[in-house]
């Protein structure tokens, strides 16, 4: 897919504004979804995503051409797009949606991949890195159909990220139940970040002053000719079944008979 | 009933129009993960999922050549499968996603008798199942917790917000295929009983795959397997160390004979391996009886165990959520409390 071996690399960070990590989420009475009249902030795992393009680029110097973030998401998404330029990214791009209930990842990833082929002129992304899963909808999904799209290397849940640009290749290595896999992507390439891949920066307030400089290019859905309507239908959203909890006992004798009760006793 | 699958496979164009128009009873491929010669308790999970759909559930098996011939034995026997389809090649010995959603691009694409793909919500399933949902240009249900089949479509329930909320959706009788991952602790195993045929499916060669898999190294225990364990006991930040975390939660695991779990704090102070993590980014757990000793209890962790049966919380802070959720919460000093429960656990042998 890429025929000259040696280039500049382009990064495109897909990153999405979610109800904060800490905030104690209430459904709402209609259940039709959660009260978004919370705080919000870039998805914890996007964070990660673009502290590792930005780390990419302190690595690779200037074999690292561009980084652009982009996001999808209403009117206020653009304060997203701002953190992640003030942590060092390049540009932006919103993908303008109305309020409310965010789209599917197959959508998102339809239209990541207009906006890759849009880019396909001026600057062909090479490596997209994005979170593993937003912590709103647990979909753990986007970057994989993204991939799946483009017919491009996908690896999953990265705690390592190494870049060979010469090569065109990158090797990684994943979290995977019960241990890590090390794999070696061929670019272009999209790569989902996990908790441990990084330590994301806070940016400074010079960092907040630049980045509200830099460029952001608005756009719609229509102009990507991408649309987002939900294939699934969501009935309705409930509150978790409430745990009979909150029972203390007194001593670790207590707690031994309570156990006991309970049927758990010692195997060795 | 092996020449009535290939029947079925062969006329499968004719067979999905009429599928279309009246909604015929569900079939659904379960993918059959397997590691070390042993079919994975996810996966026994996943096909009780799929038998939930009231319709033929055929399993299927992925593998090397060494792997899948005894998968395929123990697959057999397993109770509400129609028959177990294989497909083995040197290339599926640690397969990636860009190897192994051709096989299944082929199986479930267009004219495909299957309406439903399910597999257990694995990280290898993580990887595969969004790939192959994309290639088949359809939506996917993540890591359902239940589900209903009927005319209009089939309906899943799957915690969002890490486990703050249910939603309820419905993938419509149109989508051709409906593919979802099952978490594995919200239904039985499936258990022994069955006796059907295996059928030989043709691999698809990759022949230029963009990713190679270098290596797998798994993390080694003789305790029971995380996901999987009756009885778990966890440690957090107040363990202190690698030293203490070891030498207070292990006597502890042994005396219950129970497996080792971590909160995400005590797995990135590097107190314990990142496999046991358990949380909405780590494992979800929902044993028998799960301990969680120095944890307070944070909504990321509590999402990765508050289905457990019974909860016991050993914590220092009275006021840490944990103990809003436990069934037996003590306040106490770890250091203190834990070797104490296991000299009194001992005596209840």
């Amino acid at each position: 897919m890429r025929p000259t071996p040696s280039r500049l690399l382009n990064i495109l960070v897909p990153v999405k504004r979610c109800v904060d990590y800490a905030v104690k989420i209430r459904v709402n009475p209609q259940q039709t979804g959660v009260d978004l009249n919370v705080k919000h902030s870039m998805n914890p795992f996007d964070e990660i995503a673009v502290e590792e393009a930005v780390r990419l680029r302190d690595r690779l110097k200037d074999e690292v051409k561009s980084i652009k973030v982009v996001t999808i998401g209403p009117a206020k998404a653009t304060e997203t797009l701002r953190t992640a330029l003030a942590m060092g990214a390049d540009s932006g791009i919103h993908v303008e949606i109305p309020d409310g209930p965010g789209p599917e990842p197959l959508g998102v990833a339809k239209t990541l991949k207009a906006i890759i082929e849009r880019e396909k002129e001026k600057a062909p992304v090479d490596m997209v890195i994005m979170g593993k899963q937003a912590i709103d909808d647990d979909m753990c999904a986007t970057g994989q159909m993204l991939a799946g799209l483009l017919g491009t290397a996908q690896a999953t849940f990265l705690n390592k990220l190494e870049v060979d640009p010469k090569a065109g290749v990158a090797k990684v290595t994943t979290e995977i139940d019960g241990g890590v896999e090390e794999l070696e992507c061929k670019l272009p390439a999209v790569f989902t970040t996990d908790l441990r891949l990084n330590e994301p920066r806070y940016a400074t307030l010079p960092h907040i002053m630049k980045a509200k400089k830099k460029p952001i290019e608005k756009l719609s859905p229509s102009d990507l000719g991408v649309d987002l309507t939900p294939i699934l239908e969501t009935l309705k959203v409930t509150e978790p079944p409430k745990r009979t909890g909150g029972v203390k006992v007194e001593s670790v004798d207590e707690l031994v008979s309570k156990l006991k009760d309970a049927g758990f006793t010692a195997v060795a | 009933m092996l020449s009535r699958s290939s029947a079925i496979l062969s006329t499968a164009r004719l067979n999905f129009a009429r599928t279309y128009a009246t909604a015929a009873s569900p079939h659904a491929l379960v993918l059959i993960e397997h590691r070390n010669g042993a079919i994975e308790s996810s996966s026994l999970a996943a096909l009780t999922a799929a038998t939930e759909l009231g319709g033929e559930v055929t399993g299927l098996v992925i593998g090397g050549p060494d792997q899948v011939g005894s998968i395929v034995e123990k697959a057999k026997k397993l109770k509400g499968l129609k028959s177990v389809l294989h497909s083995t090649s040197e290339q599926y010995t640690s397969p990636v996603p860009e190897i192994v959603s051709p096989l299944l691009e082929k199986l479930l694409g267009s004219g495909s008798a299957y309406t439903h793909f399910v597999s257990a919500h694995s990280s290898a399933a993580k990887a595969l199942v969004p790939r192959l949902a994309a290639k088949l240009d359809v939506p996917h249900v993540p890591d359902i917790t239940s589900l209903s089949h009927s005319e209009e479509g089939t309906t899943f329930t799957r915690p969002i917000y890490a486990g703050n909320a249910i939603a309820t959706v419905r993938a419509p009788a149109s989508l051709p295929v409906k593919i979802f991952t099952v978490r594995g602790t919200a239904f039985a195993a499936a258990a022994d009983g069955g006796d059907v045929s295996a059928e030989v499916l043709e691999p698809v060669s990759v022949s230029d795959s963009p990713t190679t898999h270098i290596k797998t190294s798994l993390t080694k225990s003789d305790r029971p397997e995380l996901g999987a364990a009756s009885r778990v006991v966890s440690g957090g930040r107040a363990l202190k160390n690698a030293e203490t975390f070891k030498s207070t939660m292990e006597p502890l695991a042994d005396v219950l004979g129970a497996a080792i779990g971590a909160s995400r704090a005590a797995v990135d102070a590097g107190y314990a391996d990142n496999s046991l993590q358990v949380g909405q980014t780590g494992k979800v757990v929902a044993p028998e009886l799960y301990v969680a000793v120095g944890i307070s209890g944070a909504i990321q962790h509590l999402a990765g165990m508050k289905d457990s049966k019974m909860i016991v919380a050993i914590n220092k802070d009275a006021d840490a959520p944990i103990f809003q959720v436990a069934d037996a919460g003590l306040v106490a000093d770890l250091y203190e409390a834990v070797p104490d429960l296991v000299e009194k656990l001992k005596a209840t042998k």
